[in-house]
């Protein structure tokens, strides 16, 4: 309940404060975001599976977010920075959809 | 000094170790061992979540099947300890792994929203990669590129369906110009315009062919554009044939007094016709009179039949 609440909560203060992204976020913010989208749906398998953990999920959900925006700076520290942006996001996408089936099990038992 | 400290060694053991500063290592080791031994089962609490949650960031999917063992652990007696320590724990941070996870997704709402947001205007752009920069204005080039050939090519056509337009009016109205004028020239148009009104009489019939066909010929010379004679028209191709009295143009006779109607300059064709040795001359010496009027607007409009060439057809392409 918490987790629903506070992403409706986030949703709402980022449409209506409508804060611009500095710059230097740009290019982190999108990685960043899909990341923690990971970490969430993850979280909500978990749930559904009967083992989610709260630690677990906080630390998953943070060590995400690092860890990708870090490669996503190492990339364009190398020079390569869209490529491993695209990288991270198939990655991760493809995570999203493993997590996204798993649930899929577990609410339509198919 | 040394076997007595010996012997002392052990019975303080751990109190003594402030009289040697040398020896008090091992004294200080002894309860080191021993003091790890105690925080190591605190870590390895601390280890377990952790090596669930060391895959958790990596994989969430491999994480979480992990875990199991330590949640199912509460059922199973051998882990009960460490099991319900770690229950113990989730639920002594309950609260606090509330408020980190209440505040993790707001933070991703936050950012998904105002993501979702800024993707949506041309602020991307300022945020854009070099690389992706140079992509970037390479398609715009490229594409500003075609779209000027584009230009280019409608240009030239437009140019060329102007040109052929414009040229096939003038070719039209050159057409039309031309045939006007041998229209009036071969007498199948009728023509008006300034000229001469000319009455041959011939009361003794004496008046010859070669007499009708001088005065054609001069006032031709004289720049007479196109003339009937008695309703006649005179053409490129007209005969006069017969004889004095009894005369025919194109076989078609005509009587005294022949009535002359020619366009050209009338001054030039007056004076042509009063030449001495000329027309009005000679017509009088015959017995004939020439009667000559200048009229400014005169209308010629006998016409033959277009003569449909046999045998001849327009050579192209000279």
């Amino acid at each position: 309940m918490i987790p629903i609440l506070g992403l409706a909560a986030g949703v709402l203060l980022g449409l209506f404060l409508n804060p611009t992204v500095p710059i230097w976020l740009q290019p982190y913010l999108p990685i960043a975001v899909v990341a923690a989208l990971d970490a969430v749906f993850g979280g909500f398998r978990a749930r559904l599976d009967g083992i989610f953990d709260a630690k677990v999920f906080v630390i998953s959900f943070v060590s995400n977010v690092v860890v990708a925006g870090l490669i996503v700076l190492l990339g364009d520290q190398l020079g390569v920075g869209a490529q491993l942006s695209t990288a991270v996001v198939v990655v991760l996408g493809i995570r999203i959809f493993g997590n996204a089936a798993a649930i899929r099990r577990h609410v339509f038992r198919a | 000094m040394t076997g007595d400290k010996v012997p002392d060694r052990p019975v303080p053991g751990g109190s003594g170790d402030d009289a040697v500063a040398g020896m008090p290592s091992k004294p200080a080791a002894e309860p080191e061992p021993a003091a790890e031994p105690n925080p190591e089962p605190d870590v390895a609490a601390d280890a377990e979540p952790d090596g669930a949650t060391g895959p958790g960031p990596q994989s969430s999917d491999e994480g979480a099947p992990e875990e199991p063992e330590h949640v199912d652990a509460p059922g199973t007696e051998e882990e009960a300890v460490p099991a319900s320590a770690a229950v113990r724990r989730r639920r002594r941070r309950d609260p606090l792994a509330s408020a980190l996870i209440g505040i993790l997704t707001l933070l991703l709402g936050f950012a998904f929203a105002v993501q979702v947001r800024s993707a949506g205007t041309s602020q991307v752009l300022a945020g854009a990669r070099e690389e992706d920069l140079v992509r970037i204005l390479d398609e715009l080039n490229a594409r500003e590129e075609r779209l000027r050939g584009q230009i280019t090519e409608q240009r030239t056509a437009l140019e060329q369906l102007t040109n052929s337009d414009s040229q096939s009016a003038t070719a039209l109205e050159e057409a039309r110009r031309r045939a006007e004028a041998i229209g009036i020239l071969n007498g199948t148009v009728a023509a008006h315009g300034p000229g001469l009104r000319m009455t041959v009489r011939d009361p003794d019939g004496a008046v010859r062919v070669e007499d009708v066909l001088d005065a054609i010929e001069e006032l031709r010379g004289a720049g007479a554009e196109t003339m009937q004679i008695d309703g006649v028209r005179v053409g490129v191709s007209t005969a006069v044939t017969g004889r004095p009295g009894n005369l025919m143009i194109d076989g078609r006779p005509i009587t005294a007094p022949y009535g002359f109607l020619v366009i050209g300059s009338p001054q030039n064709m007056e004076t042509a016709m009063n030449i001495p040795g000329g027309v009005v001359q000679r017509i009088t010496g015959l017995g004939g009179s020439v009667d000559i009027t200048q009229v400014k607007d005169l209308v010629v409009d006998a016409l033959r039949p277009l003569d449909t060439p046999q045998y001849a057809s327009p050579k192209t392409g000279n």
